[in-house]
Order: C-alpha cells, then sequence, then structure tokens
C-alpha cells in the first residue's frame, strides 16, 4: 500500500465507531453532511487521528476540511512536514 | 432573495413543537419580584431559586446593596464611556484595587462583563503564529476569544492530562502558547485537575489562563478558586472572573503577576471599545467582594448544602454529572430534551426554579437540570428542594 492509502485506510478505520449511520465512507464522504456528525462528535474522532498520527490539527484547519479525501491530504501533509 | 434566517428553521421547529406539547417555555420565565438571593415570584408562586449562580447569596446584602446605592446618588447611573476616555472613575480604580487585594496579585483589570473578560483576554494575547490549548467542554465565551483571535486552537478532551500533555509536546518548543482552563466546569459542576494541568503546562513553556467564574468567593481557603485550592495559584498567568455570580452584580476581570499586564488596557478591544460599567455596579462588586474575603461561614455552609443536595438526589435515584459533588452545581442528567423539559416544568408547578440546559450548550449531546446552590439556602430549604424533586421526578417517570 502506498502511503496515502496506508492513511486513508486508518482514517476509515477511525470514522467506524462514529459511522452511526452505517454511511459508505469514500474519500468524497463530508464529515457535516453525509456523516452527521456535531462538533463533539468532530473534536473527540480528530483526538483520536492526532493520537493515532501523533499530529496536531487545529480547529483552524479542521474549518478546511470537509471531506474524508481533504483530511487524507491534510495528513499526509502534517507527516511530511515534520 | 435568501431570507437570512432561513438558517434558524431547525431550531424554530424544534423550538415549536416542544411548545406545542403545552409546556411553558423554559428559556422566558420572568421573575415578577425576587423577595432574596434564594426566593422569587414567578407567574404569582412563590419560587426557590436553585439555577442563579448568587453562590454566596450576595444581591441582597445591606452593605452591598447601600454601597450601590451611595454611588449612584454620588456618580449617577452611568459613565457613557470607555474605560480609556471618560468611562474610569474612583470606583472602578477601588474595584481593581479591591481584587488585587482578594487575590494578593499585582495587576487587576475590569470587564463590562465576564464574557467581555475571557473575549477580550483570549483574543489579544495569543496572536497569529501563536497556539491556544483549551478543554473541548470550555464556555462560549473562551471559544469566542479563540474566534476574534488569530491564534490556532487545538482541543483537547476534557480534563485529561495527559490528552493535553501530548498536544503541547507536539507543538513547536519556540511557539507563544496559551493553555485555557476551567476551575469548575459550569455544565456537570465537576472540577479541572489544575495541578497536574498546570504543572505539565509550565514544564511544556505553556502560560495558563484559568476561569474561576464559577469558583469565586466559594473554593479555596480565601475563596480565590480551584486554583488556590489545589495549591498552583502562584504558577497562573491569568485568572479570569465574574462579577455576576458570586459577587451578585455584573462585570468581569482579570487578575494577574504578569509585570507587562498594564499594557492590555490599550490593546485589548472588549475593553477599550465599550462603555464602562456603571459606578454603582462597581461600588456594589467592591463591597461584596471585601465582604468575600471574610465569608468562612458561609463557604462551609454551602458546601453543606451542596454535599446534601447531592447525596438527596442521588438517593432519590437521578442520574447525576459527577459521583460526588465538587462545587455548588449538581446536574441532573435528562434522558431526553421532552423529559427535561416537562421535568422542568414539573419543577417549576412545584415551586422549583432550575436551569435546563441543552445541547450545544452541554458536552456530549445531554440534556441537563442544572442546579446551583446558594450559601443562604437554608438547611429546611434543601430539604424542601429534596420533595419537590422527589415529587416531580415521580410525575414525569423520572424515577421510579
Amino acid at each position: 500500500m502506498s502511503d496515502r492509502q496506508e492513511i486513508y485506510a486508518k482514517v476509515v478505520e477511525l470514522i467506524a465507531p462514529f459511522n452511526k449511520k452505517g454511511a459508505t465512507i469514500t474519500e468524497a464522504t463530508r464529515f457535516a453532511q453525509d456523516l452527521e456528525w456535531d462538533s463533539l462528535t468532530v473534536l473527540d474522532f480528530v483526538a483520536n487521528i492526532e493520537d493515532e498520527f501523533d499530529v496536531i490539527i487545529t480547529m483552524n484547519m479542521q474549518a478546511e476540511i470537509e471531506t474524508v479525501g481533504q483530511l487524507v491530504d491534510a495528513l499526509e501533509r502534517l507527516k511530511a512536514s515534520r | 432573495m435568501t431570507d437570512l434566517f432561513s438558517k434558524f428553521d431547525p431550531l424554530i421547529e424544534q423550538r415549536e413543537q416542544l411548545l406545542q406539547s403545552g409546556l411553558t417555555d423554559p428559556f422566558n420565565l420572568v421573575m415578577e419580584k425576587v423577595e432574596s438571593p434564594t426566593v422569587a415570584i414567578c407567574n404569582g408562586k412563590r419560587t426557590i431559586l436553585l439555577g442563579t449562580y448568587n453562590y454566596m447569596g450576595m444581591t441582597f446584602d445591606p452593605d452591598v446593596v447601600a454601597a450601590g446605592k451611595k454611588a449612584l446618588d454620588e456618580f449617577g447611573s452611568g459613565t457613557t464611556g470607555s474605560r480609556v476616555l471618560n468611562g474610569t472613575y474612583v470606583g472602578h480604580r477601588a474595584v481593581e484595587q479591591t481584587l488585587r487585594d482578594f487575590y494578593a496579585m499585582d495587576h487587576a483589570m475590569v470587564f463590562s462583563t465576564g464574557y467581555q473578560a475571557n473575549l477580550g483576554i483570549i483574543s489579544t494575547i495569543a496572536g497569529k503564529g501563536d497556539y491556544i490549548i483549551l478543554d473541548i467542554d470550555s464556555h462560549a465565551s473562551i471559544y469566542d476569544g479563540c474566534k476574534m483571535g488569530d491564534a490556532e486552537v487545538v482541543a483537547f478532551r476534557h480534563n485529561d492530562v495527559e490528552a493535553l500533555e501530548k498536544r503541547l509536546k507536539r507543538l513547536a518548543p519556540e511557539a507563544g502558547k496559551l493553555v485555557v482552563l476551567e476551575g469548575v466546569y459550569s455544565m456537570l459542576g465537576d472540577v479541572a485537575p489544575l495541578t497536574e494541568m498546570v504543572s505539565v503546562s509550565k514544564a511544556n513553556g505553556a502560560m495558563v489562563l484559568v476561569d474561576e467564574a464559577h469558583s469565586m468567593g466559594f473554593i479555596g481557603d480565601h475563596g480565590r478558586g480551584v486554583a488556590e485550592a489545589q495549591g498552583v495559584i502562584d504558577d497562573v498567568d491569568f485568572i479570569i472572573g465574574t462579577f455576576s455570580k458570586s459577587v451578585g452584580t455584573v462585570g468581569g476581570f482579570c487578575v494577574s503577576n504578569h509585570p507587562k499586564f498594564e499594557i492590555l488596557r490599550l490593546v485589548c478591544r472588549p475593553y477599550v471599545f465599550t462603555a464602562s460599567l456603571p459606578p454603582s455596579v462597581v461600588a456594589t462588586a467592591a463591597a461584596s467582594i471585601r465582604k468575600l474575603m471574610d465569608s468562612a461561614d458561609k463557604r462551609v455552609h454551602l458546601w453543606e448544602n451542596s454535599k446534601r443536595l447531592h447525596a438527596g438526589l442521588k438517593q432519590l435515584g437521578f442520574r447525576l454529572g459527577t459521583e460526588e459533588p465538587q462545587s455548588a452545581i449538581i446536574a441532573v442528567i435528562m434522558p431526553d430534551l421532552e423529559t427535561g423539559a416537562a421535568m422542568w416544568e414539573a419543577l417549576l408547578q412545584e415551586g422549583l426554579y432550575v436551569n435546563l440546559a441543552r445541547p450545544p450548550a452541554t458536552p456530549a449531546g445531554m440534556t441537563l437540570l442544572r442546579c446551583s446552590l446558594c450559601a443562604e439556602h437554608s438547611t429546611d430549604q434543601v430539604g424542601e428542594i429534596l420533595g419537590m424533586f422527589a415529587a416531580a421526578g415521580r410525575a414525569t417517570g423520572c424515577i421510579s
């Protein structure tokens, strides 16, 4: 698996416990509209992502991230900049 | 034309549904007469107040009221000006001196509300390229202060020391960092592990701000708050507080020992671009804070009230926000908004006012009946309150 595929697989795995509707996850899945996450769910999920990848995703960055694909992009950038 | 109000439609609908079921609007109660810190007349009915944050019961203290009347007579009804223009009277200086004495700190800056104190201090001291690290359950005024400033904002799980430490360690050592904590979290009434959190923050080069809105006057030997009670107040860089809870009027403040603190009076926009507090308000605040310095007996009685209500509600079978009472706030967890609203109304009919709290103000989507005790609640009143909870709880099916 490429780096990106690995990150994507891990992100999908971390979405699962919060995917109450059982929605199918793709790169285009939107956190707010498709998964219907409220702000508190987002915060819990982000905490798990941060711990898993040992990065910080500031709330300012979160505001720019709408889809699963955008999150994977951001994680790729954060990993590269370390 | 797009109606800018269409974004509120879901809330309007939810509200209408709730009111159609015949419930009283929990967010529209009017106090027709207020008899004391613990009793008011609502809908013509004598009502015990258990949701006012009036922890120390100072609102009707004769010395406090007299100080306000005197200032009203001598200085008029308002200042009509900013603190940096025509809005600083001797009373504003005096209340700041009182705060320095109360906290034994070098600097005190008074804002027109507690909300503005957080808004102003946080947005001003954490700038572009700096980081604010805050607890997920922080008050709206803290989040709004972050939104108003240009710093990067990092949230960590509520009261989780390890989560805070991990995030601090991931940030560049040279980056400016402000850790924002609260002494007592107002939704569940739980206390922060400040000893560990302040030490972890300092070890990682962060400045620390603690909002002690819900602990002032009550927690700590001198009533300085949770940071005092846990022995870390000397390591806290900024304490935010309010006059609208234990002090019994309105206003907010920040106290600090930072040597450059006074510059904030020129650069902090929510301080500069608003009218200062009326002279009567700062006079009542100063009188009240002076009395809070010597209120050890009241603190003891308030703790007794809190413990008794907590134990009594638990015994009745209610689910509470904390296992043990940690502050003067006892949160009763409701299964859902409908039951919460029904229970709120049943309590009001019994003659008891509590706060109905619901998302997004509450953590984890909870609906809460939030009770805040007062040092002026008598032991008998606490017994009466428990009786009302028992009756309302059974009537609404919350308890068996």
